[in-house]
């Protein structure tokens, strides 16, 4: 098997078993399994029927429906929250791929919405104002997919031990600056390289230590460590705007990338969207990459905004828990 | 002199690459065949290997790349001209001569075409949806197959060359035309490497008819 099943919760609430027809759903497996089908790939972030057209069109493995873009979010100021459900299904009427969509963190009920509406994949994310400073979403008692966010590798671990299927770096969304993004995967990559190699050494107290530094169980930290890397699928996320961007986080080992306002917050939003998924598939071969870039105006870039000087840091919501 | 070695390929433009890149490794392994694995996504690669594996992702961003790359054309040649070829969920899609979805109907994408099937998109629905069920496939064997169905595709209409190898609700989920297998679910994802050796076997027979 190559998508590791480990921290499965046994008997979890999601999986629905339905003897009569000999089908089961939800089970980690389909979860993860969800999301192993998106790597390689670019999500985007969408408002509308409009944008997530041209996304599809574009080459967008999914759409990541939102009431404001993290550029607008942080503009409009006051408490974000889960998208109009009429716009959700407006969407899901319009496209053939994926729909995602974002609640906020802790908030099970808005979760239960976007189930129930068909999202393919909810996004605890930091980009809403969380609902809960304590805890996060218990998702194992959902049968659709979860993606969370993290900047290290004990914020990743507590996820995918709550349900998440999917990791995203959190980076600083709406910036338009992957300096964040780039800092959170190489500290989990980095701690992941300090783990493997106390499992290389059988070193089992060390890994027990991590475990308790991370706060979470021996068995996942064993597991990552055996496989050298995340045990879902990973994500780069956060101030990505050019395609060399997706490049560099996909060459530091980020299985896809999601770009939030780097696409419709831009003046060239289809070519733009067309390039960072060549960029994206072709990151290793600084050619194609190049073509990418020739198919972009950094005139008609979104700007962006200093993450030094910020009001609000979303990567620092839901840190803690 | 020896033939080079055996090399099986699979189309690295998204999706579950690395996952049939191991079930193939794993094949190999079970069957003793010594050969490699390759990712694919140049035109010039496509010409090189004896087989390719259209892995699970979405089939939309594979053809739409595809298309840039100028890789469709090549790939039809190939397939035409004998090369055994596996696809899997999206993978079938990009193989069938007709695509649609279920719920937005008609689409713009561009198919590779040779397999002679006319393809439901999202036929089972959404992500909830999606499910594992045991299959009967005869030609692997007696006991089941885990099928694994990620927002799968069923097979509407099929050719009079299609054979029908797999079944789930009265819809048709795998079928072989010649050196084509398609699947609607994941067989890289069952922990099972059967469907990539009988893959394998395709293979061989070819390079020894070659």
């Amino acid at each position: 098997m190559t998508i590791s099943l480990v921290s499965s919760e046994p008997g979890a609430k999601g999986v629905k078993a339905d003897e009569q027809a000999g089908t089961v759903r939800g089970t980690t497996l389909l979860k993860r399994g969800f999301a192993h089908m998106q790597k390689h790939g670019v999500v985007m972030d969408v408002t509308n029927v409009e944008q997530a057209q041209i996304a599809e069109e574009a080459g967008a493995v999914a759409v990541m429906v939102l009431d404001k873009l993290p550029y607008d979010v942080r503009k409009a100021g006051g408490v974000a929250r889960t998208a109009s459900i009429k716009v959700i299904e407006e969407i899901m009427d319009a496209v053939t791929i994926p729909i995602m969509a974002k609640c906020r963190i802790g908030h099970t009920d808005e979760a239960r919405v976007l189930e129930i509406t068909g999202a393919d994949m909810i996004d605890e994310s930091e980009v809403l104002t969380p609902a809960d400073e304590e805890r996060h979403i218990w998702k194992w008692d959902f049968t659709t997919p979860f993606v969370n966010g993290a900047k290290n590798l004990g914020e990743a671990l507590r996820r995918i031990e709550e349900g998440a299927a999917m990791i995203r770096t959190k980076g600083e969304p709406g910036t338009g600056n992957v300096a964040e993004a780039v800092t959170h995967i190489r500290m989990v990559n980095n701690e992941i390289r300090r783990i493997k190699s106390h499992y290389q050494d059988g070193d089992k107290q060390e890994l027990m230590k991590a475990a308790r530094e991370y706060k979470v169980s021996f068995a996942i930290v064993e597991e990552t460590a055996r496989l050298g890397r995340l045990p879902v699928v990973n994500f780069a996320a956060g101030g990505i705007t050019t395609p060399a961007d997706a490049a560099f986080l996909m060459n530091l080992g980020c299985d896809g990338v999601f770009v939030g306002s780097g696409i419709f917050k831009s003046d060239d939003p289809a070519q733009r969207a067309r390039a960072v998924v060549l960029a994206t598939t072709f990151y290793d071969d600084a050619k194609i990459v190049r073509e990418a870039q020739k198919m972009v105006d950094e005139k008609k870039a979104l700007l962006g905004l200093d993450t030094k000087n910020l009001e609000l840091r979303m990567q620092e919501r839901g840190q803690s828990a | 002199m020896t033939k080079k070695q055996l090399t099986i390929g699979v189309l690295g433009f998204q999706g579950d690459i690395e996952e049939n890149v191991a079930a193939t490794r794993q094949a190999m392994e079970e069957m003793s065949v010594n050969g490699s694995v390759e990712l694919v996504r140049y035109p010039e690669e496509m010409e090189r290997v004896d087989g390719l594996i259209l892995p699970g992702g979405e089939s939309t961003v594979q053809s739409a790349l595809a298309a840039i790359q100028r890789s469709l054309p090549v790939m039809k040649k190939r397939i035409a001209d004998g090369m055994p070829v596996l696809g899997t969920c999206a993978g079938m899609i990009m193989l069938s001569k007709r695509a649609y979805d279920r719920v937005v109907g008609e689409t713009r994408q561009k198919t590779i075409g040779n397999l002679d099937i006319v393809i439901e998109r999202n036929a089972f629905g959404r992500q909830n949806d999606s499910f594992e069920a045991d299959l009967k496939i005869d030609a692997l064997g007696k006991s089941p197959f885990k099928g694994v169905f990620i927002r799968a595709p069923a097979v509407s209409e099929a050719g009079k060359d299609v054979e029908v190898i797999a079944r789930h609700a009265g819809r048709i989920v795998a079928v072989r035309q010649k050196n084509i297998i398609g699947t609607a679910f994941h067989p890289e994802l069952a922990g099972d490497a059967r469907m990539h050796r009988q893959f394998l076997k395709m293979v061989l027979d070819y390079r020894r008819a070659k």
